[in-house]
């Protein structure tokens, strides 16, 4: 049989089902093609629009006027909003280092406990993270609230007749976000620290290393993965946070979010709202790819 | 790791780590059984804050609508990142990088800009915004957690189980249906836990993508909680913790089963 009768034949017999019978390309394709789709609609769009809308301008009455401009960019360098963006920057910061220094002891405990105890360890970790966050942060308005659960402790263990007054001050708004984030932040701690050969540290030991050289050179090193997921996972989150300031800040804690939220809901100034998103975002996605670039991740952020 | 005996510095460090974790939502539960409305100290035990909150006609209907919404939003982002997840596992295609980087959006971009960028969405579509652009929201964020979840199940799958029904005679409807989707049911079903709690839980996006009349219980919650304590609030948290333990319990158990 000559190449051209099989390729005759070959073709007599094409049909849709056939090739798709056997190519790889078209059955993965099917398979990916809802996700691309919904994820173009409803993901991938609406961030394109904001994009476009960043450079639009505001008309009389809140609507949104097509000329293309840049102001809403050039607008952002003013000293209230930068100030604003700064402050954000800070608590997203500090969330994340307080979340380190309260996460990491905890996650290596769980990680050095017996096979049993780990599984239960984790289980707790997990169960307030699994309710409602607004419920999490009333429980601390309960607490810190003037004349609220800590204030009446105080008083009762005669350590103080005064209010703290901690409820809407920068210190509840940290306290907030670190007791929301802590869990996204010992989980991938404790996925990298689990990782960790026993061997790898007796034989740090057994060359004569002191228990806290073998911590500081051998176990830290090898949890850098784990910390960096969790500071993506963290501090993402908290510079966008805009409920825990509503909540907690009073009118003196203004973070981005609350300025993004303000110039959609009460402002109705879109152009402008979508510029700081646009920004927050920028912030966040440089922040990203340094780290990201910085040390292997992805396995740490599927826990 | 090592499982040498931690120094004490550390059991006790760890203790009172968990009891930071735990204080708050104790007292929760405490002062949902408390006689005084201001919540400061306790007065005395009481049942009527949950009598207040079953006759709450806004707390009620917006229970029903975060049920619908979680359920509606699980099942779609279940089965399409469950078939995002196996496409990305086991085939190459064109645009592979693109749609696995689209995957890692919702946890890349902060949720207040995704929340806003929906809202821009649905009002420059003309969609009114109610029960469906919520839904249609959780999904777009549930589908890349579903699919991280599966796809790390099926990250040490055995391909050779699947092979080994292949040469028993079955073809690849009946493998994937008797042999792999079996396999990783596990991984499916704890991406879809993990999809209705993340629906559950939903405040920022749902806030951008409400509208009236669609209010879910986060939101009610939020503006329960907005000027005063209230021991409703209480009652409301101690019936979600109790509700989450008992899922999160059967879940452990059912695992620690397994294994």
């Amino acid at each position: 049989m000559t190449t051209a009768q099989a390729t005759e034949k070959s073709v007599k017999k094409f049909s849709l089902l056939k090739v798709f019978r056997e190519s790889r390309v078209a059955q993965g394709l099917l398979l990916i093609s809802p996700a691309n789709i919904y994820l173009f609609l409803f993901m991938i769009l609406p961030l394109i629009l904001v994009t476009v809308l960043s450079f639009l301008s505001r008309g009389t009455y809140g609507d949104v006027v097509f000329q293309f401009n840049i102001t809403n960019y050039t607008r952002l360098f003013d000293p209230l909003y930068g100030k604003i963006f700064i402050y954000s920057l800070e608590v997203g910061l500090a969330t994340t280092v307080l979340s380190i220094l309260i996460g990491y002891p905890l996650a290596y405990y769980i990680a050095r406990a017996p096979a049993r105890q780990r599984s239960l360890l984790l289980f707790l970790i997990l169960v307030p993270f699994w309710t409602n966050f607004i419920i999490r942060i009333y429980a601390w308005i309960m607490i810190l609230r003037a004349g609220g659960l800590l204030d009446a402790f105080l008083e009762w263990a005669h350590i103080t007749q005064h209010s703290l007054n901690l409820l809407y001050s920068p210190t509840a708004v940290l306290i907030g976000m670190v007791y929301e984030f802590l869990p996204f932040m010992v989980l991938p701690l404790y996925t990298s620290l689990e990782k960790i050969e026993n061997s790898i540290l007796e034989a740090a030991a057994d060359l004569g290393a002191p228990p806290w050289r073998v911590f500081l050179r051998v176990t830290l090193p090898l949890s850098v993965p784990g910390m960096i997921a969790g500071t993506i996972l963290v501090f993402i989150p908290a510079m966008g946070m805009f409920v825990i300031p509503d909540l907690m800040g009073g009118a003196k804690t203004i973070l981005i979010g609350n300025v993004i939220r303000n110039q959609f809901l009460t402002a109705r100034d879109w152009p402008f709202g979508a510029a700081s998103s646009m920004i927050l975002m920028l912030l966040t996605m440089v922040f990203t790819l340094y780290y990201t670039r910085k040390a292997g991740f992805g396995e740490e952020l599927l826990v | 790791m090592s499982e040498k005996k931690p120094p004490v510095w550390l059991r006790v460090y760890t203790f009172i780590a968990y009891l930071y974790i735990y204080i708050p939502i104790l007292i929760l539960i405490i002062f949902s059984f408390n006689t005084m409305k201001l919540n400061v100290r306790w007065q005395g035990f009481t049942l009527s804050w949950y009598n207040v909150l079953f006759h709450d006609s806004q707390v009620l209907l917006a229970t029903r609508n975060t049920l619908i919404i979680a359920f509606v939003s699980t099942i779609v982002a279940t089965i399409i990142g469950t078939l995002a997840a196996l496409a990305m596992q086991r085939y190459h295609f064109p645009g592979y990088n693109a749609s696995e980087t689209v995957m890692y959006i919702p946890i890349v971009i902060p949720e207040v800009v995704m929340g806003i960028a929906l809202l821009v969405f649905f009002v420059m579509i003309k969609f009114t915004l109610g029960l469906v652009t919520i839904a249609l929201s959780h999904i777009a964020f549930n589908i890349p957690f579903v699919a991280l979840v599966v796809r790390a199940r099926l990250h040490g799958y055995d391909k050779s189980i699947d092979e080994a029904a292949m040469d028993l005679g079955a073809n690849e409807m009946t493998t994937f249906w008797r042999v792999t989707l079996p396999t990783i049911m596990p991984g499916v079903l704890s991406g879809a836990l993990l999809a209705f709690t993340l629906s559950l839980d939903d405040y920022v996006i749902t806030y951008f993508t409400a509208g009236p009349g669609s209010t879910t219980l986060p939101l009610r919650v939020f503006s329960m909680v907005r000027f005063m304590v209230t021991p409703e609030v209480n009652a409301l948290s101690t019936i979600w913790v109790l509700i989450v333990f008992i899922v999160l319990l059967i879940g452990q158990i059912a695992q620690s089963r397994r294994a």
